[in-house]
């Protein structure tokens, strides 16, 4: 699925990740976990390509394809998704043209015929429903005044309408009480099949309780400190993280 | 590469109304004086009263200077060096209908997308084509003489309704109002007459069509409409203009009378040539606008402003009648060096009259955006109201938006609102787009259109999705 090999990425100017290697194969969840400033956040938008994030060192292929060279909406209509920590509202923009320009450039990209509007309602309509949005949010400009569970609720459903290979979930948590967490678990659960791949990164041991992972990694300093299974996130839970950042003899 | 840095490369497509007919035509020699001014009466075969009064505006021309207070800066154009009259040849002996007109006149509409062969044109739509100076034809004149209609170029109007003309010309936008309403009033060349009899409302969509071709020369269009009691019209101007280095001057006058009862929807979609990349050439567009609503009348102005090098211009209403009704709809596009000051004046003289004022900057390039807009309740506006709105969206970092609203209020009971945005394309904006999979020019597309959705939802039809695309042409390269 994905492989990153010895990644070395600058944000203006200084180093963020420093070496970083990850292999994820299909259908496998893997929860990246860390400290503040770690780098986790970097690693989701330099896979997605957003500027300002240099790589200098290292590839990253999905399905063998080199991702690093490709612009930021040709790696969405290769099944890359990043859901946002904080999704950006865009006004007078209708969450439905949206959704529709979106899928239609993902399907065109594969081949696939355009959905006719009326089609893609009734399928906009199921997946509100099934991430518990009112239908009404199709009509409301993107992220327009939606509470901050509403916004992550949107970013689901919109995961959900494009069918991605590889989902990279950014603290997807923060901001969310337990309820809504617990409909954005539910509706990742709802997602995980034997063909997609997930990526959750988090601070909080507490999402890995309703999306439980097959691998958890430790994220400190720029490159990967630590990796194990999901019982690893509770050690983290109790224990923190500065034993493991005490230990990493690759930093300055 | 900056995404600010993709967007100016993108915004920058080619205009491509720019090519130029090759056609014979009668133009006078440059410069303007008491003669001229008579010759193109005499042109036109005019009577006397209106030699008269274009004479009496000549006069009052000489004594004023040009406005210098608009938020805009130009050379100031030698009005001695421009010709102020040109008409193709093949206008001299006036067609009786369109199998004698020029074909390659035709040709330039049908280019244009206009094609004024009734069989071919636009379901519902009647157009007025003005080739620099001159009407080259009116569609639909019959159908809709039938409803009782009136429309036709000015100068035949002139003749075949002259007390019409005489009652109402100037009478919104006197001769002097300011410098270059006073130029119009003295050399207007050609534009349409509307009359709307009363309790009729217009079986079609009325418009014309202003082309500039001819170099070196100015267009004084006048444009008058008279809609009689309870009558309702909407009414469709497009102007466009070949690609020229030097800078063309346009300097129309539109009045428009709604008597009590009547409804005027006027909607224009502005297309001039708007200059190169580097801000040469382009038209200077220099209009005055204005309709009296008399009691009970409603005027809804729609404006789409993407071309032009210079744009001053303020549709405007005086709201005379009691319970008269003013809009003012305006999406205003620069880009690269364009300047725009455009607005409204909503001036509420009778009880209970209110307007509306939606107006959306979008600035991008290297241009200048202003919005300038003047809300009076007069000492007897008894409940009058005003609500304003006001958004600006900056495309990239070396453009600017400015907001100059002016409120007078002399009523204690008038309620006058206003709210203003400035917002931009953001780069977050751009990358949630992109991570979905739509590329830059689509969502910056997105983003204006749905910007300006308040606006073009007022179009006709028609006009509405011929808007959105003018824009997506006119901000080709302003992203990437």
């Amino acid at each position: 699925m994905i492989s990153i090999k010895n990644l070395h990425a600058n944000v203006e100017e200084k180093e963020i990740l420093k070496g970083l290697d990850l292999d994820i194969k299909p259908g496998e969840v893997h929860a990246i976990m860390g400290p503040n400033g770690a780098g986790k956040s970097t690693l989701g938008n330099v896979l997605a390509g957003r500027e300002g994030y240099e790589v200098t060192q290292g590839s990253a292929t999905l399905n063998g394809k080199d991702i690093l060279a490709l612009e930021p909406e040709e790696r969405a209509r290769e099944g890359l998704f990043l859901a946002f920590q904080y999704p950006v509202e865009i006004p007078g923009v209708s969450n439905l043209e949206f959704l529709k320009a979106s899928v239609d450039a993902v399907r065109e990209h594969q081949g696939k015929e355009a959905l006719d509007s009326v089609q893609f309602l009734k399928l906009a309509r199921e997946k509100c429903k099934a991430v518990n949005l009112d239908a009404s949010f199709l009509k409301r400009g993107v992220n327009e005044g939606f509470s901050g569970g509403e916004k992550k609720r949107n970013e689901l459903m919109q995961m959900m309408l494009l069918e991605p290979q590889l989902c990279i979930l950014d603290e997807t948590d923060s901001g969310l009480d337990i309820d809504a967490l617990q409909v954005v678990a539910e509706g990742v659960n709802a997602m995980r099949s034997a063909e997609r791949s997930f990526i959750v990164v988090t601070h909080y041991q507490r999402l890995l309780d309703y999306i439980v992972p097959d691998y958890v990694h430790v994220l400190a300093n720029g490159k990967i400190v630590k990796s194990g299974g999901k019982e690893l996130a509770l050690e983290l839970e109790e224990k923190g993280y500065g034993w493991l950042e005490n230990s990493d003899n690759g930093a300055e | 590469m900056s995404s600010n840095a993709e967007i100016e490369r993108r915004i920058g497509k080619e205009y491509q109304a720019g090519f130029f007919t090759n056609i014979e035509s009668d133009t006078i020699a440059p410069g303007l004086n008491e003669d001229v001014v008579r010759f193109i009466s005499a042109k036109k075969g005019e009577p006397e009263w209106l030699t008269e009064w274009r004479l009496k505006a000549f006069r009052a021309w000489q004594e004023m200077t040009e406005p210098d207070w608009a938020h805009v800066s130009y050379p100031q154009p030698d009005f001695q060096a421009l010709s102020y009259y040109s008409a193709p040849k093949s206008m001299e002996n006036k067609p009786k209908s369109l199998d004698e007109v020029d074909p390659e006149l035709l040709a330039t509409y049908e280019k244009l997308g206009i094609p004024l062969h009734e069989q071919m044109a636009l379901a519902g739509v009647a157009v007025d084509a003005v080739f620099d100076s001159v009407s080259v034809a009116t569609t639909f004149r019959e159908k809709l003489a039938e409803a009782g209609v009136i429309f036709m170029p000015i100068s035949e109007a002139v003749h075949e309704h002259p007390e019409l003309v005489k009652k109402y010309l100037g009478t919104v936008v006197p001769q002097r109002d300011n410098f270059y309403a006073a130029l119009n009033s003295a050399v207007f060349s050609d534009g349409s007459f509307v009359y709307i009899p009363k309790g009729v409302r217009c079986p079609m969509e009325l418009s014309t069509y202003f082309r500039i071709n001819e170099a070196k020369t100015g267009q004084f269009e006048r444009t008058l409409i008279v809609a009689d009691e309870g009558s309702h019209v909407s009414y469709l101007e497009g102007c466009t203009a070949p690609m020229r280095d030097e800078n063309q001057l346009h300097a129309a006058v539109v009045e428009l009378v709604a008597l009590d009862n009547a409804e005027i929807k006027y909607s224009t979609v502005q297309n001039w040539y708007p200059g190169d990349e580097e801000g040469k050439g382009g038209i200077y567009n220099f209009v005055t606008k204005r309709a009296v609503a008399h009691t009970n009348a409603k005027v809804s102005w729609t404006q789409v402003e993407t071309g032009s090098a210079v744009t001053w211009k303020y549709p405007s209403c005086i709201l005379k009648g009691d319970n008269a009704i003013g809009e003012f709809y305006s999406v205003a596009l620069t880009n690269n060096y364009q300047q725009a000051d455009t607005g409204t004046k909503m001036i509420h003289l009778g009880k209970n009259t209110r307007s509306t004022i939606i107006s959306k900057g979008i600035s991008a390039g290297k241009s200048q955006n202003a919005y300038r807009g003047l809300v009076r309740m007069n000492p007897n506006a008894e409940g009058a109201r005003n609500y304003t709105q006001c958004d600006s969206l900056l495309i990239g970092d070396q453009c600017g938006a400015h907001t100059f609203p002016y409120i007078e209020s002399k009523h204690p009971s008038a309620v006058i609102e206003h709210e203003a945005t400035t917002s931009t394309v953001s780069d977050d904006q751009l990358f949630l787009c992109r991570q979905r999979g739509i590329d830059t020019e689509k969502a910056v597309s997105m983003i204006v259109n749905g910007f300006c959705k308040e606006v073009f939802k007022e179009l006709p039809m028609e006009f509405a999705v011929e808007a959105g695309k003018l824009l997506e042409v006119s901000l080709e390269g302003s992203v990437g």
